[in-house]
């Protein structure tokens, strides 16, 4: 087990404040360990983290293109194999990078085998470019590609299930996590370093810019994603769905209401039939999942 | 050894000698039957790589650029589409300075589409920052993979090689090649020593975001480093011939020029028809010579003055088209440049695009031309056609 201790991810970097995505980072490294080697994707992380010739990064990290993180990844893999080194490939990447233009290089290198880690960080839109949709954008959040307006809720389709995409790989762990839950990343990426194969960990990074909410709430954000249903924490392990946290579920209009991407969702008035729908999409991931608590 | 082989498979038999840790590649056609074979060698055992068959050119290039940041040597090899599919990983590659090498059977670019050669794919990465070397026969394609991982992996250049000869014309051809003794290529070339690598014992970070502060220097020391694998390429040229007989220590090659008043100036496998064509034209008393050029980057332009010194009447051939170019041809643009004398008569002709043949008829007409003054055209077009 790595130390849990040690902290990989240095201070000093330039993310927002209340940054999910830069939270995930500190607790990835905390269940990697120093005998890691990240492989990063353009986007906000990699621009935060590596302004040149400042790094956050204490473990070896590379950062090449937006969408070719996974067959990097696969490369330095093959060499570490080759020249018999012991160090765990990563790879942290954003939404955009994995749903949407690096779908490609992930079939590939999953259906390949690579023992590699693949970590997306899903803040649900392109921020690093100013908060367009991406595939990981959910239905009716308005964006700067998906604004609301007089014929338009936001964004017009549901989220992309890339955990059960890469499941269908026959990857040999999937997992997803919320930066809410601090240990459970810990443990999930601890448990990813050490199985063989590719293994997927989707990591719910709420952005306090990107969705329009106080970045002293990042964590409750993430809390009530998990409340409500909408955002399911759970384990696949060789295609068997295990360990889903478990909720009192809380009606998704709590969650709704504490982020500006939808609050066209409420003025002039409540539009009860679009947060029916949205209600209608955490349903389906509570019978899907069984997260309802019997009482 | 002495042998006939296949251009494809002499390739191959250079990546052996050259013993990469990390091979990665992605089938297109006429490059297939280099990646076929080292699979069957990796299968036999008789090469000892990590062979990732991945689901797409730019996969290919983006894990050479990881196995290469790890520490290894690599190799891949491509072709038109695919090249161009790497284009954007083409630009990393070189700017992270990983000493990749890379065959390119060189091949027209779609549309329409074309499985035949010429030289469009690899002249369009130009600006890459890649060493773009071109062979003319099977023997020089096998003997510049040696000599391309000696200029890459130099500390003083780490820049990425394309190792360019003529779709079907070399990939497909047979021809005796002289296949270098391993012990000597172990001598030649010894293990890679990367000057930085991705290892947990000694962190850092590559690929960082550069501002407009830091941005420019990178692009220089690029520059830099592309200027100075000239010397390096010319004294691994030298030490190649002294190991293996054969004289690669310059970047042009000159066939009949000294005493020349025409020059024709090619790279590739035509130079070898261009060679024939100028013996037929030489008895007949015509004084014209040929300028081969090995390199297009680095241009060679202070050794393409001195050979042309004193000549006025020079005709590039191109198996490129600069769309929407006054000149046309790529290569003739450097070459007016590298003269800077609006004395010489530089003239362009493109030529064998798609796979179109280039006879030795057609080189004499192309001389009268550039006797005549005519040129900066396309070459050998179908009239009834246009």
């Amino acid at each position: 087990m790595a130390d849990r201790s040690l902290e990989l991810e240095d201070c000093g970097h330039r993310a927002c404040g209340g940054c999910g995505p830069a939270l995930a980072a500190r607790l990835i490294l905390k269940g990697a360990g120093e005998r890691s080697i990240i492989c990063a994707s353009t986007g906000c992380m990699e621009v935060f983290s590596t302004p040149y010739p400042q790094t956050a990064w204490k473990v070896p990290w590379i950062h090449s293109l937006f969408q070719n993180t996974a067959a990097v990844a696969s490369g330095v893999e093959a060499a570490l194999k080759r020249q018999g080194r012991d160090e765990h490939v990563l790879c942290i990447c954003g939404d955009g990078a994995t749903f949407d233009i690096g779908v490609l290089c992930i079939s590939g290198a999953f259906e390949r085998g690579h023992n590699i880690t693949y970590i997306c960080y899903d803040n649900e839109a392109y921020m690093n470019t100013g908060i367009q949709r991406s595939g990981a954008t959910p239905f009716d959040a308005n964006t700067t590609t998906s604004p609301a307006g007089k014929l338009s809720h936001g964004n017009s389709r549901p989220k992309k299930d890339m955990p059960q995409i890469l499941a269908a790989h026959g990857a040999p762990y999937v997992a997803t996590c919320s930066i809410a839950y601090p240990n459970d990343i810990i443990r999930k990426v601890e448990r990813a370093v050490k199985t063989d194969g590719p293994c997927y960990i989707q990591i719910h990074t709420p952005c306090c810019t990107g969705w329009g909410f106080d970045g002293a709430k990042t964590i409750e954000l993430g809390k009530l994603a998990i409340e409500t249903g909408l955002w399911v924490n759970f384990e696949i392990v060789n295609g068997k769905t295990e360990k889903v946290k478990k909720v009192k579920r809380k009606p998704v209009e709590e969650y709704l209401r504490a982020q500006k991407r939808f609050a066209h969702l409420f003025k002039p008035s409540v539009n009860t039939e679009e947060i029916a729908k949205i209600q209608a999409i955490a349903d389906a991931n509570a019978e899907k999942y069984g997260i309802d608590l019997k009482i | 050894m002495k042998k006939i082989l296949e251009g494809s498979h002499a390739i191959a038999e250079a990546v052996r000698l050259v013993k990469p840790e990390v091979i990665s590649a992605y089938p297109i056609t006429p490059q297939t039957h280099i990646v076929e074979r080292l699979a069957e060698m990796v299968a036999d055992g008789d090469l000892d790589s990590e062979y990732i068959c991945v689901e797409s050119e730019f996969s290919a290039l983006s894990a050479c650029l990881g196995a290469s940041a790890a520490g290894s040597r690599v190799y891949s090899a491509t072709s038109s589409q695919g090249l161009l599919f790497m284009a954007e990983v083409c630009f990393n590659v070189a700017g992270m300075r990983q000493p990749v090498v890379m065959s390119i059977a060189n091949r027209a670019v779609s549309a329409p589409l074309s499985i035949w050669n010429d030289q469009q794919d690899s002249i369009c990465l130009r600006d890459s920052g890649w060493i773009q070397l071109y062979a003319e026969d099977v023997q020089e394609t096998l003997d510049l993979h040696l000599i391309a991982y000696r200029v890459a992996e130099d500390h003083k250049v780490l820049l990425p090689v394309f190792v360019c000869f003529d779709g079907f014309i070399i990939s497909h051809t047979y021809e005796p090649v002289d296949i270098p003794d391993e012990k000597d290529v172990k001598a030649y070339l010894p293990a890679y020593v990367p000057v930085n690598k991705l290892d947990a014992d000694d962190p850092l970070s590559m690929g960082m975001y550069a501002t407009p502060e830091y941005y420019m220097e990178f692009r220089y020391e690029n520059d830099q480093a592309m200027t100075r694998s000239l010397d390096v390429f010319k004294q691994a040229g030298k030490e190649f011939k002294d190991l293996f007989g054969r004289d690669y220590s310059e970047l042009i090659e000159e066939y009949r020029l000294s005493d020349a008043k025409i020059a024709i100036i090619a790279m590739g496998s035509v130079c070898g028809t261009i060679k024939d064509a100028i013996d037929v034209m030489r008895a007949q008393g015509r004084e014209v010579g040929l300028l081969k050029i090995r390199a297009y980057r680095p241009f060679p332009a202070e050794d393409i003055k001195k050979a042309l010194s004193g000549i006025k009447k020079i005709g590039v051939l191109e198996k490129n088209i600069s769309l929407g170019s006054r000149m046309k041809g790529a290569v003739g643009l450097e070459i007016k440049d590298a003269l800077d004398d609006s004395s010489v008569s530089v003239l362009s002709y493109v030529a064998g695009l798609g796979g179109r043949d280039i006879r030795i008829e057609d080189v004499i007409k192309m001389t009268d031309a550039i006797e005549a003054g005519n040129g900066d055209c396309f070459f050998g077009l179908r009239e009834e056609l246009i």
